[in-house]
């Protein structure tokens, strides 16, 4: 199959196959090897998955199935700035729900998406086991605790302030 | 470290690992040129989140910079369990307890502790009721009924160094077990402490052992449960961060025990801290030679290998993970076959839970009558709990089995934030359920639990308050549980999906009480016809609230009012005209122009436009806006 990276860099393909290469002797790796293709790509877009499944010889199906199954694993390219706002118990009765709400409020998307200018992306999680901070926003793994919905207005303003200059 | 090449060897090395950190234990340490002091600084998930290891930084150059370097170590440790508090930094041999530590209050600490000798004053914690500050952790109520057995070594070891992990035993039942074992004695041991799994259900140890040690191939393996899904337990990562090591002995005992050479840690991608400790363990084990070929000289060979999760709740059954470490989707199989029998590719293993593992030495160390000698007659040793919520001291507890959860949300936790009343403890996560104030002394084990309707679990302890409403909590549970259904067989599929709807009628002010017989029904139909424990078990936090809390669900049916003031459909907020001064200020902060009236006068709300948000009441200065 000819490959059909599109707008990707070859650079990063060949970060790809050494990946690849690596695991080729480890029983099960598929799920190590996305992960590691997240982490050079940002995402898991079809493309890529195409060019994992001739290269390991894994049926494109399979690699579909693993990729939609979990929940780390995205077709979506992020935004600059992820806002994960977790929803785990200790945080929920401490009022996470409104962060949610004010985020998608502020934002004008919806969990899962992406600003059109591609800075913001907002998601939702299941505990990252900070629940003494709760309730606990990470944006982009930098985890921020006890906050208010008032908090983020000026979180995203601050952000937005620091990419204009 | 170069290899270790016995067992005596192991001994002789604990001892002279001991001496060098002698400090942490009130003496001097030996050789007498290292350092006199010792700062430990916990680098668990809950204090990095709140920038302690830029607290350690900043104290290390400090230090460097006032010349103390070479007389005061600064170590990284793992979790104290009262994360409500952190930062938390502890010097040794004082052991006094420095709470919320800012990387501005490092020059106070340095000093006024380091170099005038004197505490700072306002980093300690206040004992609560007394006015007294406590110098250390012995004087905190906190963590004086709490037995540390499985975290043991959390937060006074450095998990990074496997020197000081050999300093505070590890190793030392793994070495007993294979000089002076055989395999039979091993599982034997560790049925007779009549040790049960942590991770959920509580199913003897000694007997997973047993069975897959009973079953014959040339390829067995020792997996360990690391996924942690249950939101608001965290003990296990605890364990991974702040003490590594227990769980790769425990693994290689394990191993012995059923004839296994390998081993793989399923561990949650969503844990980077505990996987970066992980690895470094893994490596620093097989230098010394405690993992890998020949251990300590015995012909034993063990290794391990960490398989990362990708944000799977149902990965944490068993049968599930399993099929995930193969590096498929984490569907759960039929059991039988269990995995004793045909587990990680098809062949013998033995899942367990972390923090079940970190027990495990503690059985060859101290004997296994000595562990039983702890907890109730049906639930042996102690058991880790996740305490969050409405609840003053948030953080890991371990107590013995058979510890009330008066005396853990009270005497531990410290009661209820903001003078609000106790309304329940829910336990068990989304497979679990809730108890009410009547069963606040109820002596808490896994039977315990399953009684009074409720489970385990992994041990998560979520305290509501008064303003927790029991119809939206068990909403959470069942969107939680839905969205993670792996959809692999229909009464979990659709069924929690239709259980969920009618929650959501209800919650909307729009159930009947026939959708209350619904749910019943439904409940009882998913949880014997569903493939897994995540379908099997995802109706107890409804039918636990229904046990309790019936009349709540009544009150959103027939009354159309939520009694704890969430469910925003069934809310209506209103003036009271004898408290309003016509101030004008809930009118001008309401987002939606709801509010009218002149200035001077009792103001009106137009309950057709309200969206209920609770601005106006939030602002009302008198008192005048109430909620219904």
């Amino acid at each position: 199959m000819a490959c059909t990276c599109g707008g990707h860099n070859e650079a990063l393909f060949a970060q790809l196959d050494e990946v690849i290469e690596q695991h080729k002797d480890m029983r099960g790796s598929l799920i190590s090897v996305l992960h590691k293709a997240q982490g050079i790509f940002g995402y898991l877009p079809e493309e890529v998955q195409a060019y994992i499944a001739e290269k390991m010889d894994v049926p494109l199906s399979e690699i579909y199935g693993v990729v939609t199954f979990y929940a780390l694993f995205t077709m979506k390219k992020k935004g600059k700035y992820t806002f994960n706002v977790c929803l785990g118990t200790a945080c929920y009765v401490k009022g996470s729900g409104k962060l949610l709400d004010k985020l998608q409020e502020e934002l004008g998307i919806g969990v899962g998406e992406t600003t059109e200018d591609g800075l913001f992306t907002i998601e939702a999680c299941r505990c990252v086991g900070a629940c003494g901070l709760a309730p606990v926003v990470t944006v982009n793994d930098k985890v921020h605790g006890h906050l208010k919905p008032e908090d983020i207005t000026k979180m995203i303003a601050d952000i937005r302030a620091a990419e204009q200059n | 470290m170069s290899k270790i090449a016995s067992f005596e060897e192991l001994k002789a090395l604990q001892a002279e690992e001991r001496a060098k950190i002698a400090v942490r234990d009130g003496q001097a340490p030996n050789p007498a040129n290292l350092a006199k002091h010792h700062v430990l600084v916990c680098a668990g998930t809950g204090c990095s989140s709140s920038d302690s290891m830029e607290v350690m930084a900043a104290l290390e150059k400090q230090l460097a910079e006032a010349g103390l370097s070479a007389e005061i170590d600064v170590v990284k440790t793992g979790c104290f369990g009262f994360c409500s508090l952190g930062p938390i930094m502890v010097v040794y041999p004082e052991g006094t307890f420095y709470t919320h530590v800012k990387v501005s209050d490092v020059p106070e600490i340095v000093e006024s502790h380091f170099k005038s000798g004197q505490l700072v004053e306002r980093l300690l914690y206040e004992v609560p009721g007394t006015g007294t500050k406590a110098t250390d952790m012995s004087s905190i109520p906190f963590f004086q009924k709490q037995k540390r057995v499985a975290l043991r070594n959390c937060g006074t070891i450095n998990p990074e160094n496997i020197g000081e992990a050999i300093a505070h035993g590890a190793y030392q039942g793994l070495g007993k077990a294979l000089t002076s074992m055989t395999p039979a004695e091993v599982v034997a041991e560790v049925e007779k402490s009549g040790i049960r799994g942590r991770g959920g259900a509580g199913f003897p140890t000694g007997k997973k052992w047993k069975f897959a040690a009973g079953y014959q191939s040339d390829e067995k393996y020792v997996v360990v449960n690391a996924d942690e899904g249950d939101p608001g337990a965290f003990m296990d990562r605890s364990i991974l961060e702040g003490d590594p090591h227990s769980i790769l002995e425990a693994m290689a005992i394990g191993g012995y025990a059923i004839g296994a050479h390998h081993g793989f840690i399923y561990v949650r991608a969503e844990y980077p801290i505990a996987v970066g400790r992980l690895e470094v363990a893994i490596a620093q084990a097989r230098e010394a030679g405690l993992l890998g070929k020949d251990i300590m000289g015995t012909g034993f060979d063990f290794d391990v290998d960490i398989r990362l999760g990708a944000g799977a709740f149902v990965c944490g059954e068993e049968t599930a993970l399993l099929t995930s470490v193969e590096g498929k989707r984490g569907e759960p199989r039929p059991r039988p076959p269990f995995p004793a029998e045909k587990g990680l590719w098809n062949v013998p293993t033995f899942v367990n839970n972390v923090e079940t593992l970190a027990n495990i030495p503690v059985i060859f160390t101290e004997g296994a009558e000595a562990f039983a000698s702890v907890g109730t007659a049906g639930s042996k040793g102690t058991k880790v709990f996740a305490m969050a919520g409405k609840v003053n001291n948030i953080g890991l507890v371990e107590v013995p089995m058979g510890t009330t959860l008066r005396e853990m949300i009270y005497d531990i936790g410290g009661g209820i934030p903001d003078g609000k009343a106790f309304k329940a403890a829910q336990t068990g996560g989304p497979s679990g359920g809730c108890l009410p104030a009547s069963a606040l002394d109820t002596e808490i084990d896994f039977d315990t639990l399953v009684a009074a309707g409720s489970m385990m679990g992994s041990g998560g302890l979520i305290v509501l308050d008064e303003t927790t409403c029991m119809v939206d909590i068990a909403k959470f549970y069942l969107e939680f549980t839905q969205d993670e259904s792996c959809g692999k067989c229909p009464p979990c599929r659709i069924g929690t999906k239709r259980m969920l709807e009618i929650l959501d009628k209800i919650t909307l002010g729009e159930g009947t009480m026939e959708d209350i017989a619904n749910l019943e029904t439904l409940a009882k139909t998913i949880s014997t016809s569903a493939l897994c424990a995540l379908g099997q078990t995802a109706p107890n936090p409804i039918l636990a609230t229904l046990k309790f809390f019936r009349e709540e669900y009544e009150a959103h049916i027939v009354d159309k009012k939520c009694p704890a003031g969430v469910c925003k459909k069934l809310l209506q907020y209103s003036i009271d005209a004898d408290k309003c001064k016509g101030c004008t200020l809930c009118a001008r902060n309401c987002p939606v122009g709801a509010i009218s009236g002149t200035v001077k006068e009792p103001h009106k709300i137009d309950t057709s436009k309200c969206i209920k948000c609770g601005a106006c009441m939030e602002k009302c200065k008198f008192g005048a806006i109430s909620r219904g």
